[in-house]
């Protein structure tokens, strides 16, 4: 058990649990902006400002009842939350989030903060996440119930058609920074230019506005929520299911908010690269980012109105991705021209 | 450690699989995947003899393998949607029209 | 070690896949088949290859394969037909298969392939497959584009409703009333 080996395991660990509370404290952020967002107060009886709240959540949601419709797939109605929340947790061990760092010379050589430096890591990240439409189309055809069939089938055709502007957004940045690899393309983002920060956001605004909105599309969030839209659908895909099951589903779409934010941190927004703060502390500045996008994302969700079925199909193919391809060849003659 | 017969053993495996699932399989779907087993066995040929010989070749030749799959596999199931509009069966032994 | 795992998952998931009654079933087998099967690209070191199969073949073929069996939702007869497993058919096939791989193994294994180790040089990088593909395969590449754009234009037009057969509603609604059952 060499130290090395030692820290990754306790990496991999802490990546867990921490995807895990960032979870539980999106529950509470989420509640706590909905509410000043529509002057209200949000959570505020259990425990202090209502902090407690994602506790109390959790306990609700472990004691009720697991039910499984009697006509309902046997293996397919367990596997589908399964498949969900893997891949959500399993496309965050290629993100990095912190500088190389030795842990107070505990390692002879600086490891990265990430669990597994792949070199084709871009790619990693959209494969595990065409994965998870595995998990939506069968929860809804295993619950063998008209709405879950009707939202899973819309909803998993809603990510594959954003998955392509998805892919062509990522095309650019791996133009740009001539590598697939995340770390190395956070490092290209190190320094500033005459006080503004080398970040891929300015070369490439147009990609990153394409970019979030696909994110906000794969991971269904609104004003893309069609296919699990209380008013329309009863809950989708997930109408059947309880207790820990949905709560599978549930943790699976926050922790694919928190990856979707965490890539556009660290492809765009320049990692844990930040002023004032020495490079190991570089984690603080990369929560920092993260936590504005997920603000971003909060606030979409209570300003604006959901997109129906055929106008959210219609934006994705003939809006999204003309952009898209636009967007990757203005890059590849810029990359040409300028020589980068 | 494996070597290039290994993996060629294997991918002959996999093509007997996958033709095996052609010739006893009755439901039309299942004999596309089939025919999506012997091709992966192929791609896999592909990649093993391009790593033996050193050359980037073999990944380009599957990268065109699996385009002309998925291709294939769009018309194949576009084909299947038509005939069962008309029988409402997926057994091939009930398409026996042409039949002499 | 790696190797003899992966290979078996992949071997072990493809019988299971030709001997299911349930096409889902099938379909989500062949799904692990892949994921075996780009294990053996990386053990290859080729990594590109391998995530290329997770995106392209187990994430959009496989959901396309989904959305057929979901959308067709043949009734039970036709997924278990009583002659599914008729004898002679099984049992000439199989052999046949058999003959094949026996043949194929002797044939893949006796052209002078060495047992030994690979050879040390291995082309993994991207930029390398990405300068072949657009110098000297260029001329490949544009005709698969094409081929794809046939494709697609043929999927449409085969599997597209005509004016003459029934609305498009109320094809959906028999599809959902009967899953609703």
């Amino acid at each position: 058990m060499t130290p090395l080996l030692a820290a990754q395991i306790v990496l991999t660990l802490f990546v867990f649990v921490m995807l895990l509370n960032s979870a539980a404290v999106m529950v509470y952020f989420e509640r706590k902006v909905a509410a000043v967002l529509q002057q209200r107060m949000g959570p505020y009886l259990v425990g202090p400002k209502g902090v407690l709240q994602p506790l109390a959540d959790i306990v609700k949601l472990l004691f009720k009842e697991e039910l499984r419709p009697a006509a309902a797939d046997r293996i397919l109605f367990v596997l589908a939350p399964m498949i969900s929340a893997t891949a959500a947790f399993a496309a965050f061990a290629v993100v990095p989030f912190g500088a190389s760092t030795t842990f107070f010379g505990l390692l002879d050589e600086p490891m990265r903060l990430q669990v597994a430096d792949v070199n084709v890591a871009v790619l990693v990240i959209f494969a595990i996440s065409s994965m998870s439409v595995y998990g939506i189309v069968l929860a809804g055809w295993s619950s063998n119930s008209k709405y879950s069939l009707l939202g899973g089938l819309r909803s998993s055709a809603q990510m594959i058609s954003y998955e392509l502007s998805y892919g062509l957004a990522l095309a650019g940045v791996i133009l740009v920074a001539n590598s697939m690899s995340l770390a190395r393309i956070v490092d290209q983002q190190a320094g500033a230019f005459y006080g503004i920060p080398r970040w891929f956001v300015f070369l490439q605004p147009i990609g990153f506005l394409i970019y979030m909105t696909a994110g906000i599309a794969e991971t269904n969030r609104a004003p893309f929520d069609f296919p699990e839209a209380e008013q329309e659908l009863v809950a989708g895909y997930h109408t059947e299911y309880s207790s820990m099951k949905f709560s599978m589903f549930f943790l699976a779409e926050y922790i694919n908010m928190v990856t979707v934010s965490a890539v556009a941190t660290d492809l765009y927004l320049g990692g844990w690269h930040g002023p004032f703060l020495p490079e190991s502390l570089g984690w603080i500045w990369f929560l920092l980012k993260v936590t504005a996008i997920l603000f971003f994302y909060i606030w979409m969700r209570w300003t604006l109105p959901r997109y129906r079925y055929d106008q959210l199909m219609a934006f994705g193919w003939k809006v999204l991705l003309p952009a898209s391809v636009i967007n990757l060849i203005v890059t590849a003659a810029g990359v040409l021209y300028f020589g980068v | 450690m494996p070597s290039l017969n290994h993996y060629l053993v294997l991918s002959a495996i996999l093509f007997a699989i996958g033709t095996a699932g052609v010739f006893v399989r009755r439901n039309l779907i299942t004999i596309l995947l089939s025919i999506e087993i012997m091709l992966n066995a192929v791609n896999l040929t592909f990649v093993a003899f391009g790593r033996a010989l050193g050359s980037a070749e073999g990944q380009i030749i599957v990268f065109f393998v699996i385009t002309v799959a998925a291709a294939e596999a769009a018309v194949g199931l576009a084909i299947i949607i038509a005939l069962f509009r008309h029988h409402e069966s997926l057994n091939p032994d009930t398409f026996t029209l042409l039949k002499w | 070690m790696l190797f003899y795992l992966f290979a078996t998952a992949a071997v072990v998931t493809s019988l299971l896949v030709i001997a299911q009654r349930n096409p889902i079933y099938s379909v989500l087998l062949l799904i692990a088949s892949f994921g075996a099967l780009s294990g053996l690209y990386v053990l290859l070191d080729a990594p590109f290859v391998a995530v290329i199969q997770i995106i392209v073949y187990a994430g959009a073929i496989m959901v396309l394969f989904l959305f057929v069996v979901m959308l067709l939702n043949p009734p039970a007869e036709a997924i278990e037909a009583h002659r599914l497993f008729g004898r002679r058919p099984m049992i000439v096939g199989s052999l046949l298969a058999v003959l094949l791989a026996i043949e194929l193994v002797w044939a893949l294994t006796a052209a002078g392939g060495e047992s030994g180790a690979f050879p040390g040089a291995s082309v993994s990088s991207v930029a390398e497959i990405g300068r072949l593909l657009f110098t000297d395969y260029a001329f490949q590449f544009e005709v698969t584009s094409i081929l794809i754009l046939v494709a697609m234009v043929a999927a449409v037009m085969l599997a597209g409703r005509r004016s003459t057969q029934e609305p498009r509603e109320a094809s959906a609604d028999a599809t959902i009333a009967r899953r609703g059952e």
